[in-house]
């Protein structure tokens, strides 16, 4: 599993990285930057939390490799 | 074969100079895939930046109703090659088309264009002069820098919106109005009809490519090399230095060495030794932070950003830092690769230039006078 962010969808609200801290910091901006690789298996319930409480539906946990 | 002839050919005189496409060798299922085949074989690549080989995406566009989409668009301001050629050698172009809509198994063409484009007079009257297989739309796209990426384009002929669409899917998979589509420049159509006109084996061996050259040149325009000619070979098909040369743009980013063998770069820009690097690159990110399409977080605010860095490095502000910070979150980020680009360019200018970043550091300016670049 992956997180990814769709980066036209994305309005930096920011929840992400106060659900998920382990994976998602801000920029100075406020938009989200990924830690790159696989999600940790202990990691997976909350990340799929965070991608579901996204308000503009732009955060997903990704089955496949794509980016 | 050179692509670019020195005055337009009509469909005769293509003809004469550059021959005609054998279609019976590539009737049927079978024909297809022996037009991948040499396309594979001859080892083309894509000529509008990414260079990313032709065959592989013709195979992924193959689908009984696909579209293929044409891009004679040109947004940066430094590349006049595919206009170049359309003015020139319209037919080539068409026929790379044609053959490219053969091997996909398009319905449907569509020969992009900017608005008002220099280039439309040649293309309808070599359209007027042919009986095509797959019917050719010629559609004029607006005049912005993203909104010739392949994604924008795609997303302008669906809907009207001329901005990228993002990674995912690419448009091989979904394109124009839902159907697989190919997005070709020109350029690499033109090339693509060569492949089939000399042979694979034969283009390999002398295989050209266009570049823009200007900058302190002799004679700025588009000059045709041979694949693999160094920055030197380049400057000197345009004239040669017209004044002493520090350093050259060549395909979005800066460098020094002009002696290394080269490929796949379609503009060159000579930056005479007079000029401030940090003034110029300064200037390009600003027109590149005007140009974003605004859609995606860290290029709406990462470009105004690092142009503003830049400006405050030419006034010997203490920006080197920041940058270094910046630079790598606008890479892999955005819907396209307009921020990846600015940041390539930035980057590439803090190393080439990086006594001069130094001596505005010490005193608020280089060696250079302000305003030269």
């Amino acid at each position: 599993m992956k997180v990814t962010v769709d980066p036209i969808g994305c309005r930096a609200h920011g929840l992400c990285a106060d659900l998920l801290p382990e994976l998602v910091r801000l920029d100075e901006w406020g938009y989200p930057v990924v830690a790159p690789g696989p999600v940790p298996a202990e990691l997976v319930a909350e990340a799929r939390r965070a991608a579901a409480a996204c308000p503009a539906l732009a955060l997903k946990l990704r089955k496949d490799e794509r980016r | 074969m050179s692509i670019l002839p020195p005055h337009r050919l009509d469909l005769a005189g293509h003809r004469r100079r550059n021959g005609v496409v054998p279609w019976v060798v590539y009737q049927d299922e079978d024909g297809r895939d022996r037009l991948i085949a040499a396309v594979e074989a001859a080892d083309l690549r894509g000529r509008g930046g990414a260079g990313f080989p032709t065959a592989v995406k013709l195979r992924a566009a193959r689908s009984k109703r696909s579209i293929v989409v044409a891009n004679g668009c040109e947004g940066d301001p430094l590349s006049h090659k595919d206009v170049a050629l359309l003015a020139l050698s319209p037919h080539l172009v068409l026929d790379g088309l044609q053959l490219a809509a053969h091997a996909v198994g398009a319905t449907e063409t569509v020969l992009c264009v900017h608005t008002g484009s220099s280039a439309l007079p040649s293309v309808a009257a070599a359209l007027a002069e042919r009986e095509d297989r797959v019917p050719v739309r010629v559609v004029e796209v607006p005049r912005r820098y993203v909104a010739s990426e392949e994604t924008a384009l795609v997303r302008y002929l669906t809907s009207g919106d001329a901005r990228p669409l993002g990674k995912h899917p690419r448009p091989a998979e979904r394109g124009v109005r839902g159907r697989p589509t190919l997005v070709s420049n020109v350029e690499t159509l033109a090339q693509l009809a060569s492949v089939v006109l000399l042979g694979p084996n034969h283009y390999r061996a002398s295989r050209t490519e266009l570049v823009t050259v200007t900058g302190a040149v002799r004679r700025p325009g588009v000059v045709e090399v041979a694949a693999g000619t160094s920055p030197a070979g380049v400057l000197a098909a345009a004239g040669g230095e017209a004044e002493p040369v520090q350093a050259v743009l060549a395909g979005g980013a800066w460098t020094a060495d002009l002696t290394g063998g080269w490929s796949g770069i379609a503009t060159v820009y000579a930056l005479p030794a007079r000029a401030c690097g940090l003034e110029y690159t300064a200037k390009v990110l600003a027109f590149l932070a005007a140009e974003s399409a605004r859609q995606c977080g860290p290029c709406t605010f990462g470009l105004p950003s690092i142009a503003a860095d830049f400006a405050e490095l030419v006034h010997g502000g203490p920006a080197t830092a920041r940058l270094a910070r910046r630079l790598p979150l606008l890479t892999g980020r955005g819907a396209c690769t307009h921020p990846d680009g600015a940041a390539r360019l930035a980057a590439s200018a803090l190393q080439v230039f990086e006594a001069d970043v130094r001596a505005h550091q010490a005193g608020g300016r280089c060696r250079i006078p302000a305003g030269v670049a």
